[in-house]
């Protein structure tokens, strides 16, 4: 059993500023694992621009992005070992991992960092009836194909789903020759970042039908056509007579994704349900000691930018820990997503804190002309004004914690929207 | 010449291949499509029936009977996971105990043992989530739960391991009359045999209808499901059946020999024998139902929904044996509900009945034992150290929802009637099968396929026939591999 200080699981963005983090805050015995082969999670196959610009001021592409880590990590010399699979984490911080190259390992951490990402939702998930034929991916799946391999999985596209990855691969279809026939999603706003839908969508003429959803899948053996339907923005069931037909080889599905906590459910962690991700506190620390969660892991991300900033604040928590120097959560509230909010992080706010605290969230639904805030109790402690909100992008509020020795008594922190849905 | 010829790689083919397999025969198996079990016997809803369901007397209440018995042998020699997780009939409402004793005293006289009814109290005991209005309900002990696929390749490979030859692709247009026997034409060529035997499920109709004046026709009914995540393999125990009201026969909710939750199947004559197809009413129709069972149906937590084609026979029964007017051509026609369940009986009884006019001695080499791919996921430490040590393979997860690696995926295309397609890996290992479905792991078990069949990646089909999934390269073949 080999010992270590922190143990990072999964060597995407989030992995690399945690590990990066807890080295520049002093820690020297850590190890990152990474199944894939090569450092950078999904930003490997990213290859367009657009990260980077909070953290860097510049548009990089993923890879880019990625590598200024992989360059840090390399500079600090970092452990980190690839082709290596974490299949097992208990409570007490056993970590089992196989490679071709060592085989099965087990490891006594200190502290653990989760930062495993995501997965996609898959059709099934969605219940679309008619055939199970191919040319049916997850738009990230064909990102994959197209980016990484070099392969082409078709050339009439629709998109189910506005989320981001789905923007980014109508456009990148659209490069490679295919012709992009549209991209429907089910609510009547786009679950995707705005300068997604302009630089992807418009910019190609690809309609954006919003309120619409695939009801039907024609193809026996590979897809032939998707039937779209309209539906009723209350009820979201489709309306009849509204259906129509576009001939089409590739269907691909960006309907959300699902963090990829197994490992963070052996390990005993407590799981939120509104983010499917660990419950944490405002150290990142996930309800089982020593043991901490960042990046998409914790709750999907627009911004690989705000991937890296929560990150390392989880590494240099992770490395305070170590040293004995993160306080003991005893006084905490809880915080409540309340009207126009959906899974807020952290879930658990120290009343005994010093620094200024952020909580992220992202807003259900379309808010015009909108006042996020923020209540201790039943005082009303910070407010921002927002032109618009939707689901697509991540809110982020910041407080001060004075306010939390105010109002002693308080038993919760409510997050809310104040504003007309429209 | 051949000795026997079987039509149709399903559990029923396979399983008559198999069994004939310890007689000293020659004997080749001719399936349409590109795999075994692609038909009845992949989309089906898996259970082992006790046999209090059909009427006394017809071959679907026997064959039910004696194959439910054979179960624990079969799947014993054979590796086929399964268990004996018990059935219940349950009643919702005050209204059904006639209704379940009728069952009950059917079952009796069916020769179904362990058969009782069960009060309120032990049926929440047995199944504390059960919904609110579940009355009452028949305990059936000898319910059970298998993997039907793997059931039908287990039986596949085993006989291949005995000598069986399997021909894919291999669709049986027309059968003739010869003096000595038949000649059967396929798209895999024509072959000559002593005898042969017809397992075509859904098709059997159409095959019998070829050699015998004797006309028989096939309905396919079809049955739609959802399929639940793991995260619920605890919520039921049994298999719970609905009581059949006035308002339909129920949809039964299941656990699965995988862990996952079933709900399923409509029942719906339709007229294309092809048209797996789910659809939007099906679909509502089995939550509708299901949920009397289980109230609070964790709609996020579906992985997929499936639909499955019985081959419902105008005749109401299994049609087994010989063809009165076609000598040495035998049929298992019409073997749908409870066919799985009374698939290892069917087989005995046809090779039993063949080997015999065909006066065939015993292979004195037949080894009735199969073992399955050491799955990792089932492995403890130890073992999936040594595992790994032998073959590297093992310490690469291709498939992480399922926890599936390189070294079964290999495993699965090489073995005997191996994988061919992403759908073939997925039923042989269940790469692709979990919380994802394939997402993840589709890319690499491309690459695998291409790299053990020798093919390239355009060739690669999802199952067979034009189901591909990459339409062309990006760049000239070269750069791309220089890539
Ligand atoms: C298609 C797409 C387009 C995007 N576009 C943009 C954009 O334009 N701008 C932007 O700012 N952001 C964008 N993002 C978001 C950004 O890429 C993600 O937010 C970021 O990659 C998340 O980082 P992560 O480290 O949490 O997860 P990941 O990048 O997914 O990394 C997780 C890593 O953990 C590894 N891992 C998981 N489980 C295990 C295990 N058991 N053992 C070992 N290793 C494991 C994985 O292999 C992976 O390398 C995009 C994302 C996608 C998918
Ligand atoms: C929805 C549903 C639910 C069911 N639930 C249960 C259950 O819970 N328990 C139970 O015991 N039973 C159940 N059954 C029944 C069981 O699945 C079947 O009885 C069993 O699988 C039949 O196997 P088979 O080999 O006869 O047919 P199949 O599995 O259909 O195999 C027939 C094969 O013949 C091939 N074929 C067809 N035509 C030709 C041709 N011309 N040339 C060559 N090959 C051909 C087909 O491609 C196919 O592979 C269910 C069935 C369905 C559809």
């Amino acid at each position: 059993m080999r010992n270590v200080d922190i143990l990072i699981i999964g060597g995407g963005p989030a992995g690399l500023a945690a590990a990066i983090s807890a080295y520049e805050a002093g820690s020297r015995n850590i190890l990152i694992l990474e199944r894939e082969e090569n450092l950078g999670g999904i930003l490997k196959q990213c290859i367009h621009n657009g990260f980077g610009l909070h953290t860097f001021k510049e548009e990089l592409t993923g890879p880019e992005y990625a590598q200024r880590y992989i360059d840090k990590v390399l500079e600090y010399g970092i452990p980190a070992q690839c082709d290596t699979m974490v299949i097992d984490i208990t409570p007490d911080k056993v970590v089992t991992a196989v490679s071709r190259g060592a085989g099965l390992e087990h490891f006594k951490a200190k502290s653990i960092i989760l930062a495993m990402g995501c997965r996609e939702r898959p059709r099934g998930s969605l219940g679309t009836p008619g055939w199970r034929c191919s040319g049916i991916f997850t738009a990230g799946t064909a990102q994959k194909f197209t980016n990484l391999k070099g392969m082409m999985p078709g050339k009439r596209v629709v998109i189910l789903g506005s989320g981001d990855i789905g923007l980014i691969m109508a456009r990148r279809m659209t490069f490679m020759g295919a012709k992009v026939l549209a991209c429907v999603e089910l609510m009547p706003f786009s679950a995707g970042l705005k300068r997604n839908i302009v630089q992807c969508l418009d910019d190609y003429d690809i309609p954006l039908l919003l309120s619409h959803t695939v009801v039907d899948i024609a193809g026996r053996e590979r897809l032939e056509g998707v039937t779209v339907a309209e539906v009723d923005p209350k009820t979201l069931k489709p309306i009849e007579g509204t259906e129509q037909y576009y001939e089409c080889d590739t269907l691909l599905l960006s309907v959300g994704l699902i963090p990829e906590n197994e490992l963070t459910t052996m390990a005993g962690v407590k799981i939120s349900p509104a983010t499917n991700g660990a419950e944490v506190n405002e150290n990142l620390e996930t309800s089982v000691e020593g043991i901490f969660s960042c990046g998409n892991v914790l709750h999907v991300h627009d911004l690989v930018d705000y991937v890296s900033e929560e990150s390392a604040k989880a590494g240099v928590n992770a490395h305070k820990y170590v040293q004995g120097q993160l306080p003991k959560e005893e006084n905490t509230l809880e915080v409540v997503s309340g009207f126009g909010v959906s899974g807020a992080v952290p879930q658990h706010i120290s009343q005994e804190l010093d620094e200024p605290i952020t909580i992220m969230f992202r807003p259900r639904g379309v808010f015009k002309d909108a006042q996020v805030c923020i209540d201790v109790g039943d005082v009303q402690v910070a407010a921002k004004k927002s032109r618009i909100l939707t689901p697509g992008e991540m809110v982020t509020l910041k407080f001060s914690p004075e306010y939390l020795r105010k109002n002693t008594n308080a038993d919760k922190i409510t997050v809310r929207v104040e504003a007309q849905q429209s | 010449m051949i000795d026997v010829i079987i039509i149709g790689g399903g559990v029923v083919g396979c399983g008559v291949a198999r069994e004939l397999s310890r007689y000293n025969l020659n004997i080749a198996l001719l399936e349409k499509t590109d795999d075994i079990s692609n038909g009845q016997s992949k989309a089906n809803t898996a259970i082992i029936h006790g046999g209090y369901d059909a009427k006394p007397g017809t071959l679907k209440a026997k064959f039910n009977v004696l194959g439910n018995k054979m179960y624990d042998r079969i799947c014993a020699e054979l590796d086929v996971p399964h268990k004996r997780n018990t059935s219940l009939v349950v009643s919702f409402g005050s209204d059904g105990h006639e209704a379940l004793e009728k069952l009950k005293q059917q079952g009796i006289e069916n020769g179904v043992p362990g058969l009782s009814i069960i009060g309120q109290d032990e049926l929440r005991r047995r199944e504390p989530n059960i919904g609110s209005t579940a009355y009452e309900a028949l305990l059936v002990e000898t319910g059970g739960i298998v993997c039907p696929y793997e059931m039908t390749q287990a039986y596949a490979e085993n006989a291949a391991m005995n000598g069986v030859n399997f021909y894919r692709e291999a669709e049986v247009t027309a059968i003739e009359k010869t003096q000595d026997g038949w000649k059967v034409i396929s798209k895999a060529g024509t072959f000559t045999a002593k005898a042969v035997v017809n397992c075509a499920g859904l098709y059997s109709d159409v095959i019998n209808n070829m050699v015998s004046e004797d006309k028989i026709s096939i309905v396919p009914r079809r049955g739609e499901y959802y399929i639940v995540d793991k995260k619920y393999a605890n919520e039921f125990h049994a298999s719970i059946f609905q009581l059949p009201t006035k308002m339909g026969k129920g949809i039964l909710v299941s656990p699965t020999v995988d862990g996952t939750v079933l709900l399923g199947p409509t029942a719906e004559d339709i007229d294309d024998k092809m048209d797996t197809r789910t659809t939007t009413e099906g679909l509502a129709k089995v939550l509708k139902y299901a949920s009397l069972t289980w109230e609070h149906i964790p709609m996020r937590s579906f992985i997929t929904t499936y639909s499955g084609l019985r081959a419902h026979c105008n005749r109401d029964d299994f049609v087994l044996g010989e063809v009165p007017d076609a000598p040495m051509f035998f049929n298992a026609v019409g073997v749908e509900s409870p066919g799985l369940t009374s698939a290892p009986a069917i087989a005995e009884y046809l090779a039993g009945m063949i080997a015999d006019k065909l006066s065939a001695k015993k292979n004195e080499n037949f080894d009735p034992i199969r073992k399955g791919i050491p799955k990792f996921r089932e492995m403890n430490d130890e073992q999936r150290a040594r595992a790994i040590s032998i073959n590297p393979d093992y310490a690469k997860i291709v498939c992480r929802c399922e926890t599936v690696t390189e070294a079964e995926i290999r495993e699965a295309i090489r073995r005997p009637v191996g994988a061919r397609s992403v759908d073939g890996i997925k039923r042989r290992t269940r790469a692709g099968m979990g919380r994802c479905q394939a997402g993840f792991c589709t890319p690499r078990t491309v690459e695998i396929l291409c790299e053990e069949l020798h093919i390239s990646p355009l060739e690669v089909t999802k199952f067979g026939g034009n189901s591909k999934y990459i339409e062309s390269y990006l760049f000239e073949k070269g750069d791309n591999e220089n890539a």
